[in-house]
């Protein structure tokens, strides 16, 4: 290993961001608008005029994180139920008006949102307008419609859950590492919840959370914001606000000790999957005297120190180095509306074990925890992030995706301005901080899928193979 | 009223052209195809290296152009795969590689502030002209693949595109699966990567696609830099070409899963066919358009059989895959496979409706500025064109060529092609009894 002076690292930073600076007065026009209309809507848009296209997103504040035992999943299956008609469109219809306009389209939920975007040719941005005001408010739910969706979610759950092993793992181990924390359920659902949701579950849940007073419209591209504000207007203006329910709060209780599961499936290849409980964000928005900014930039520096690139710690020492992992990697998702976990997973090389594989990364903690970053690796993490703030904006879809997501957990979009600044304040010492503070074994819950398909079965499959 | 201001937009909107991208076409001096389109906007480069080096080079070594492509950033010019990787991550330039049946490419992506860009391009450089295939790295890669090739065994969709593949194109090279299967890998040694890339790795079988805030100039220079070294070497030889099917062929797998996975499909078509537009809009509307597509609407939307319903046409080199696909529990397994022959019979029988036709038309032509709206789109348009050898005006008269099509002119083309009664059809899950597995 070459160990590179900080102060090449430096300058380096310095040019990038007089670079970045540069850019930001170059792209002055493509700045950000912010406008509330008065039924509760906010309307955020962003010049981009590199192509004649625009992105339309709609963010619902209603995700699986929203939701209670028995009806997990009910957000996503809303999503589904978005398409099938209003009190003026018969189902399928708002899909064939938006293919017709050459449109691509599709919408998904996650733990903490529901979105749905468009993307259109520039002049036919009214048409996605229209439209998403008119399901906004006038949504129908169909008996018949309903209970064939609820077949159609049941085999995406198939798809995606039931028949991949290392899908299965991940739900498990959630349900496992959160014990009241909303985010143990997975999005989709449980099996047994979506086969018994009622059509009028469905529409309470709808009439709940539908409203533009939920909901903030993104709109990135070809545009002039005011004439966006002004069709927003137009078409968002007239739907009535709805009296939003009060989410109670539903914490996380502390986890006192380490907790570990074994998941056995017909897979060929074993998992692992570790995850440290941490705050995201918002928790240090809330408690700030507790869980000061600096660490939760700093928990993103370290994911990208273990897992940022070729040269991380994660690829550099278990895959290449002691070469003990196929695979590795380390997550840890900042913008999370609640606590959150920083996550690792990975799978044993040819000839290692799960066993190893896990002394593997707990050794790579503790060096964390235990040695100071080296000055090239930080700078390095560093550098990753500025350059990707800058490749980023080559996609209008994916600038629409941050400023939803800020606004939508609660964050405002104005965040995004500060990620730079702020990772770049992150020190090394921090870094260390965090480990110690928050990668603590009290906290940790350990999952991992062994293999278990009988004798019989793995004959078969080797048949099969070929 | 809603209904009525759609219609009004729908009608109301004027032929609105949009320029293609404008692309610059030359040959590097030791002879590969180079390309570039100026993106002044952003300050980034995109660049990408395709060689015809897939998988129908693997000879009787399948595997071998996989496992070659993700060798090479492993260890180049005296360089470990340690320093290399810190190298890019330095200046935060992205690398990438990937390898198909038709093509491997290394790429990378980089911010144009100078010190950045020089580092990246001299990178790339390195790993495509000097790669060294340490022994250690290639073993170590050679372990992670077999590792990929027992996963594989744990997906319905992996197993059964496996086996339709087989099943299309058996003894061409597009037959064997792109990452091998555990015997041929396992034979594989590093004098054989050395090899291949020293066959295939040439400047006559390159083509250098560039798209970014250079000059035309800048984009000249960036590709000798970057592949100027290459020996010059020979264009690829022909593939043979791929025979047609002679009988309807159905393969049973058992695998211990919830739903069963079906895929039905025959050879379909070459990049630059000159059926190619007539087959893409006349696929168009049976599986290409997502949700309102005509298997959609049978299979999910008005019996919930499936949540992903498509079929497509994948054109390659030589006739590349038609293929239709959807996974459904294991007890609907026979209904959804009845539906999805009759409904894929009856569209071929009769034809796309006029009512779908003028539908993927507008689709088609209103979505092209979709198509080209960031340079990641741009890179691989122009990497696609250089290899296939395709017309460079191919973006410019695309909105044309859809234009120009008649109704009757998709209906022949598809009839022509398509052969239900010759298909393969490969139905993998718990449905099949252990007994079929491997029929």
């Amino acid at each position: 290993m070459f160990h590179k002076s900080g102060k090449k690292y430096a300058a380096l930073i310095f040019v990038i961001s007089g670079l970045i600076q540069g850019l930001a007065q170059a792209m002055e026009s493509n700045t950000t608008h912010e406008y509330k209309l008065e039924n509760g809507l906010k309307l955020i848009v962003q010049e981009d005029h590199r192509s004649p296209v625009v992105v339309t997103q709609i963010w619902y504040k209603v995700g699986s994180s929203y939701e209670h035992e028995g009806i997990t999943g009910l957000s996503h299956m809303l999503e589904h139920m978005m398409f099938k008609g209003t009190k003026t469109l018969k189902p399928g219809e708002f899909s064939r008006i938006i293919a017709e306009n050459g449109g691509r389209e599709n919408a998904f939920t996650s733990t903490d949102y529901t979105v749905y975007f468009q993307q259109l040719e520039k002049s036919r941005l009214p048409i996605s307008f229209q439209l998403e005001a008119d399901r906004m408010r006038n949504l129908v739910i169909a008996d018949e419609e309903f209970l064939k969706e609820r077949q159609v979610v049941a085999e995406e759950r198939r798809m995606r859950t039931e028949d991949n092993p290392q899908a299965l793992a991940y739900e498990t181990f959630q349900a496992t590492a959160w014990q009241t924390s909303p985010y143990r359920n997975p999005v989709i659902g449980w099996m047994a919840d979506i086969l018994h949701y009622e059509p009028q579950d469905m529409r309470d849940w709808y009439n709940m959370w539908y409203a533009p007073n939920n909901a903030t419209v993104v709109v990135v591209g070809d545009v002039k914001p005011d004439e966006v504000y002004q069709l927003a207007q137009e078409y968002f203006g007239p739907l009535k606000p709805e009296k939003l329910a009060v989410l109670k709060e539903r914490p996380e209780v502390p986890q006192r000790g380490e907790k570990r599961l074994f998941i056995q499936d017909d897979a060929k290849v074993p998992y692992l999957l570790m995850g440290y409980k941490v705050p995201s964000l918002v928790d240090s928005r809330k408690h700030p005297e507790m869980i000061p900014e600096q660490d939760i930039y700093a928990l993103e520096v370290l994911a990208g120190v273990l897992d940022g690139g070729n040269s991380s710690r994660l690829t550099r020492n278990l895959i290449r180095g002691q070469e003990v992992a196929a695979s590795a990697g380390a997550g840890y998702s900042m913008m999370s509306r609640l606590g959150t976990l920083f996550t690792f997973d990975g799978t044993p090389a040819q000839g290692q074990t799960i066993d190893k594989l896990e002394k593997a990364i707990r050794t790579e903690i503790e060096k964390i925890k235990k040695e100071p970053l080296d000055v090239g690796e930080l700078e390095r993490v560093k550098i990753g992030v500025i350059t990707s703030d800058i490749y980023q904006r080559d996609s209008v879809y994916y600038q629409a995706m941050v400023i939803g997501m800020l606004e939508t957990v609660g964050l405002g979009w104005p965040t995004r301005d500060e990620y730079v600044e702020k990772v770049r304040a992150v020190t090394a010492e921090r870094v260390q901080a965090v480990a110690k503070k928050y990668l603590i074994d009290d906290h940790l819950t350990v999952a991992v899928l062994q293999p278990a398909a009988s004798k019989k079965e793995q004959q078969l499959s080797a048949v099969t193979s070929r | 009223m809603t209904r009525k201001i759609i219609s009004f937009l729908l009608f109301c909107f004027v032929t609105i052209t949009h320029a293609a991208p404008d692309i610059q076409k030359w040959e590097t001096s030791n002879g590969a195809v180079a390309l570039f389109v100026a993106a002044p906007e952003l300050p980034m480069v995109d660049i990408r290296v395709v060689f015809d080096a897939g998988s129908a080079r693997d000879g009787d070594k399948w595997g071998i152009a996989a496992l070659t492509n993700a060798v090479v950033a492993e260890g180049a010019g005296g360089m470990s795969a340690e320093q290399i990787s810190e190298k890019f991550d330095d200046v935060g330039a992205i690398l990438g590689s990937g390898s198909l049946r038709d093509m491997a490419f290394v790429s990378v992506r980089t911010i144009t502030e100078k010190k950045n860009y020089d580092t990246a391009l001299e990178g790339l450089a390195t790993v495509i002209t000097k790669p060294d295939f340490p022994q250690a790295a290639f073993e170590r890669q050679k372990r992670r693949t077999l590792i990929g090739l027992q996963q594989k065994k744990q997906s319905p969709s992996a197993i059964a595109e496996e086996a339709f593949y087989k099943a299309l194109y058996g003894d061409h090279p597009y037959a064997h699966p792109p990452s091998g299967d555990e015997e041929s890998v396992g034979q594989i040694t590093r004098e054989d990567l050395v090899a291949f890339y020293n066959k295939w790795y040439t400047a006559k079988n390159a083509t250098i696609a560039i798209v970014g805030d250079l000059t035309f100039e800048q984009a000249k220079q960036a590709a000798e830099k970057v592949i100027g070294e290459l020996p010059s070497g020979e264009p690829a030889p022909c593939l043979p070409p791929v025979k047609d099917l002679e009988k309807e062929k159905v393969i049973r797998i058992h695998h211990p899963s919830s739903q069963t996975t079906v895929l039905i499909g025959q050879p379909g078509m070459k990049r630059g066919d000159p059926d190619y537009f007539a087959l893409y809009v006349g696929n168009h509307s049976l599986g290409g358009s997502g949700l309102v597509s005509r298997l959609s609407n049978e299979v999910r939307e008005k019996r919930g059989l499936s949540y992903s319903v498509y079929s497509y046409f994948l054109p390659m080199r030589e006739k590349g895959p038609w293929m239709a696909g959807m996974q459904t529990r294991n007890e609907k397994v026979e209904e959804g496979l009845k539906v999805m022959r009759e409904t894929i019979r009856t569209y071929i029988d009769q034809g796309q409706t006029e009512e779908e036709f003028a539908a993927s038309v507008k689709n088609i032509t209103g979505g092209f500025p979709l198509r080209i709206d960031n340079n990641s789109k741009i890179v691989e348009y122009l990497s696609m064109i250089g290899f296939y050898g395709l017309p460079l005006d191919y973006l410019d008269t695309f909105i044309d060529k859809i234009k120009a099509l008649t109704v009757d002119q998709t209906r022949e083309a598809m009839k022509r092609r398509l052969h239900p009664d010759k298909m393969v059809t490969v139905v993998v899950g718990g449905s099949v009894e252990k007994t079929l597995a491997g029929q």
